[in-house]
């Protein structure tokens, strides 16, 4: 699987995309600096986490209008698979390749945290190596991961399952408590359309390996092998 | 506004400085003249007690520096340990005092950025932050809002530049309540053959700027940081300054990838006192003279004069030593990081630091003496009186066990701080193995089977009841912690925060804390490496507790072998390491229980120490160990609590206590222990392990879903996390 991360200025889990991929396909990513305007042909772009631009304006507003955002675009457009984690996420979304919005914490506090995530949607090319229903364990961290739609969207993006996570309690309950941001219907993931574009809030890549305390964030990575093998 | 350089210097001028009148002479002596106005803010600046360290630095320089894994002390921006396979760790512990307290969003804020600029100018990458935070009583009117403002200032800096907030500890005492204490502390990571110095070289080599621009904000924040508060503290605000951790992200990343080239002669972040203190660093280091044309200082406001200029103390900005004919190349690499690059100046043989501002000199001083001959003082110290040992029978049994124990693990003393560290990113970089909430922190060397421990420590109340037993506590507490998650304890950084050092008791407590550190660093063979000094932390007179904060730094050749403080698995042997005599005197308990502060702190027997910790690394590194966790605020029964909470697993202990009263026995706080967690089938092999000289015994088993001790029939796991999370949750949801 051939791979590319994009890193923007203060993107700062370019490094922890880049080890991940590396260590899931054997592959070194080709690292792709916000100024350029060309990207490889790669299986996979990865949008990393961070604080692009500092999250000044809105974040991930500024990165979402880099020079190379109009490539993966591009990419994007042609069906090509895009995942953005975190920050990602938010550029995935002021772009428009997702919809909806990540606004401020309920609590209006930065949350670094283990959360449990109800896998909604096993179909699709990032959630694959999961049973459906499955509950897994990986953290969040951020200021601004309150996914809001409006109603209309909401209620497609649910028809539709385009909800590939959620956050819940150890019993795969949708409850208030486990949700570390006030988001809408506890949502931590969502697919385009196509299937092609996943952006969620919480941090597989940290959760990797025995040493992170627990691997299940592998299945994410597998499943994208499975898809494009 | 109208800018003279040629101000007549008053007395008035001069005291307003900071300067007295020996200083003031010194000065006139060093210049052979009278100085400009931009030449007093320099000598003020410099030899204020922030840079200066004039009051304390003929103490200092008793504590031990040196080890063969050492590569550079103090003296450098950052200390530097050798790791092996041609890698080094560099760290440094910082205080931010003064500012957090005025506005503690940006001055937590930029204490961070600081510390992360004092590390990487050396060549390291910054791989984990941590911190040591004291503030004023709960009920004190500001804690909230400072606890609030510092955590967030902490976590929005941190979080931004990408680097994990492992850990750190929080205490809370009235002693604060005018003065809280922001102490942070970086650690990075380096090739031995990338670090960076200061001192400057090579006549005509070019002096360059590079990251913010100048602004007004931090001028006289190094004066205004070796002063008391008074009422008028609050008009202050404008000294403190404001932090941009996007710029420092962009700025870690420029400087790194500069330094990956063999462009840099000498690199140098301005931190307090900002150009100033920066530039006479590097040439007086180097015995060399720096010429800067002050009009091409990258400026963020119009009509900013050379005083200003020199005093600023806006944040991310450093100045840099190239070769020869290298700026394009430079300039390149901080193009590409959209940050400002100025060629201010370059080296000259005079010796001077020779401002120029429109054409005309606006300084020449010669930078030797500035730096060199800064005034030293002996202030006069009286030994502080020790407090008495508290003999237990003066001490009340209380009314029931479990109430006790739920108290103690759900005061703001003891209880769960995650609301603090969710507020941090602790895993950022992947490579944070053990996060908050144990005995150190644990974060990976990347890519290799290393792995760094850290722990921040002290116990004010130790210190205050006792200044050489807390001084040596501080520094064994580190010592203990780091060995406790089975690393090897190399070395520490220190950040001595005390009250107005002219007072000679306050004085006294700050050379009773180095002879008590010094001792302990070397029967512990674990030198300073780094430190802070902060003083006049005092407010109308009052001064805090002197709190010497210790950040100790350890190793792993194999991170696998780590343990944490909970168990693993039902059926595990509890292991008491340590003898136990229920010393209540300065205890949690007796503060918590009785609302008594009183009493000698636990005495430190350092070669104990080192015999009870040796065993239990080397316990650890054979893999006979499932868990351990050190024994210390609030004693035995916390500590088992904690190891209960931690792995969500009951147990049942049976203790021998003997003569000492049982509440004694249980919240006694002596030195020198350990609880582990065994497998059973091992447990024999480790007690006979132990020669005659380790107190060692089986005090019971890890199981079931209670905590049950002598005394407590009975508590309920539910129960005992419900007590330990409430507090701060609660706390601050009324802010």
């Amino acid at each position: 699987m051939k791979t590319a991360v994009i890193v923007f200025p203060a993107s700062n889990c370019d490094r922890d995309m880049i080890v991940a991929l590396e260590k899931i396909t054997g592959h070194q990513p080709h690292i792709i600096w916000h100024q350029d305007d060309y990207i490889p042909a790669v299986d996979l772009i990865a949008l990393p986490g961070g604080f692009s631009f500092g999250d000044y304006l809105r974040c991930g507003a500024m990165a979402a209008r880099s020079p190379v955002t109009r490539k993966v675009i591009e990419h994007a457009d042609r069906g090509g698979n895009v995942i953005g984690i975190c920050n990602g996420f938010q550029v995935l979304t002021e772009t428009g390749l997702l919809p909806g919005a990540l606004m401020r914490n309920e609590s209006l506090k930065f949350v670094c945290k283990d959360v449990r995530l109800k896998v909604e949607n096993n179909d699709t090319p990032f959630t694959n190596a999961y049973e459906p229903g499955e509950v897994i364990t990986v953290p969040v961290a951020h200021h601004d991961g309150n996914y809001f739609a409006d109603d209309d969207t909401l209620y497609a993006l649910e028809e539709e399952g385009r909800i590939a996570f959620r956050y819940v309690n150890d019993d795969g309950d949708t409850t208030l408590a486990a949700n570390p941001n006030g988001s809408r219907n506890n949502i931590a993931g969502i697919i385009s359309r196509r299937k092609n574009i996943l952006g969620m809030m919480p941090h597989p890549e940290r959760l990797i390996e025995n040493a992170h305390g627990g691997t299940d964030g592998l299945g994410f990575f597998k499943s994208m092998i499975n898809a494009i093998n | 506004m109208t800018w003279n350089n040629n101000v007549e210097i008053t007395d008035a001028l001069v005291r307003e400085h900071g300067l007295s009148t020996q200083e003031y002479d010194l000065c006139l002596k060093i210049l052979d003249r009278t100085p400009t106005l931009t030449e007093l803010g320099i000598f003020s600046v410099m030899w204020s007690e922030h840079c200066s360290y004039k009051s304390s630095k003929k103490h200092l320089k008793t504590l031990p520096t040196t080890a063969p894994w050492v590569i550079h002390g103090p003296g450098e921006n950052a200390g530097v340990i050798d790791i092996g396979d041609n890698q080094a760790i560099i760290f440094k512990m910082e205080s931010h005092n003064h500012p957090s307290y005025i506005e503690p969003y940006q001055g937590a804020a930029t204490g961070v950025g600081g510390i992360l600029r004092d590390v990487f100018t050396m060549g390291a990458r910054p791989i984990a932050n941590m911190n040591a935070l004291r503030f004023g009583s709960p009920n004190h009117p500001k804690t909230r809002h400072l606890l609030s403002g510092v955590v967030e200032g902490i976590g929005g800096y941190g979080n931004c530049v990408g680097v994990p907030t492992v850990g750190g500890e929080t205490n809370f005492h009235p002693a604060y309540d005018g003065n809280i204490l922001v102490n942070a502390m970086t650690v990075g990571l380096a090739d031995q053959d990338k670090i960076f110095l200061s001192a400057a070289a090579g006549i005509g080599n070019p002096v360059i700027y590079v990251g913010s621009k100048t602004g007004r904000d931090g001028i006289h924040g190094a004066t205004m940081a070796s002063a008391e508060f008074t009422e008028d503290t609050e008009e202050k605000r404008p000294t403190v300054q404001v932090g941009d951790p996007f710029t420092e992200k962009l700025l870690i990343e420029a400087c790194l990838e500069l330094m990956s080239t063999d462009m840099v002669v000498a690199i140098q972040d301005m931190g307090a006192a900002g150009l100033t203190s920066s530039s006479v660093e590097m040439a007086s280091g180097g015995g060399v003279g720096f010429d800067f044309n002050l009009d091409m200082v990258p400026q963020r406001e119009e009509g900013m004069t050379p005083y200003e200029m020199m005093l600023s103390e806006s944040q991310e900005r450093m100045l840099i030593v190239l070769k020869p004919g290298r700026e394009n190349e430079a300039k390149a690499i901080f193009d590409k990081w959209d940050l400002d690059f100025a060629v201010i100046g370059k080296i000259t043989d005079s010796g001077n630091l020779t401002l120029t501002f429109k054409g005309e000199v606006v300084a020449d001083i010669p930078t030797q003496p500035l730096a060199d001959n800064s005034p030293e003082y002996d202030r006069p110290w009286v030994k502080p009186q020790p407090k008495p040992f508290l003999d237990t029978d003066d001490i009340a049994a209380p009314p029931d066990m479990k109430q006790a124990l739920l108290t103690m693990i759900g005061s703001p003393h003891l209880c769960s701080r995650d609301w603090i560290w969710q507020q941090y990113d602790m895993q950022v970089m992947a490579d944070t193995i053990q996060k908050p909430g144990g005995d150190a922190a644990v974060v990976r060397v990347h890519g290799t089977d290393k792995a760094i421990a850290i722990s921040t420590d002290c116990t004010p109340r130790y210190c205050y009841a006792d200044p050489v037993e807390g001084g040596k506590q501080a520094v064994a507490e580190t010592w203990r912690n780091i060995t406790a998650v089975g690393a090897t304890p190399l070395a520490i950084t220190d950040c001595l925060n005390f009250g107005n050092p002219e007072r000679p008791e306050i004085m006294g407590q700050f050379v009773g804390c180095i002879e008590g550190m010094r001792e302990a660093c070397n029967i512990l063979d674990y030198p300073v490496v780094s430190g802070n000094v902060s003083l006049y932390n005092e407010t109308n007179g009052t001064g805090i507790h002197p709190t010497p904060a210790i950040g100790g730094v350890g190793l792993f050749d194999d991170y696998s072998k780590m343990v944490t403080i909970a168990p693993q698995a039902e059926g595990e042997i509890l292991l008491l390491i340590g003898e136990t005599k229920g010393h209540l005197g300065a205890s949690l308990y007796l503060e918590i229980m009785e609302g008594r502060e009183e009493g000698a702190p636990p005495p430190v027997d350092l070669e104990v120490e080192k015999k009870n910790g040796n065993f239990v690394r080397t316990q650890i590194g054979a893999g006979n160990i499932a868990a351990c966790h050190d024994i210390s605020d609030g004693g035995l029964y916390v500590a088992l609590a904690e190891m209960a909470m931690a792995a969500n697993i009951g147990m049942t202990v049976t203790i021998d206590n003997g003569r000492v009263p049982l509440h004694a026995y249980a919240f006694g706080e002596d030195q020198g222990r350990y609880i582990l967690s065994v497998p059973a089938e091992k447990a024999e092999a480790i007690m006979s392990a132990a020669d005659d000289s380790i107190s060692i015994q089986i005090i019971g088993k890890v199981g079931g879903d209670a905590f049950k001790i002598n005394g407590i029939t009975g508590i309920s796991l539910s129960e005992l996390l419900n007590a330990h999370q409430g507090w701060m949750e609660e706390y601050m949801g009324l802010e």
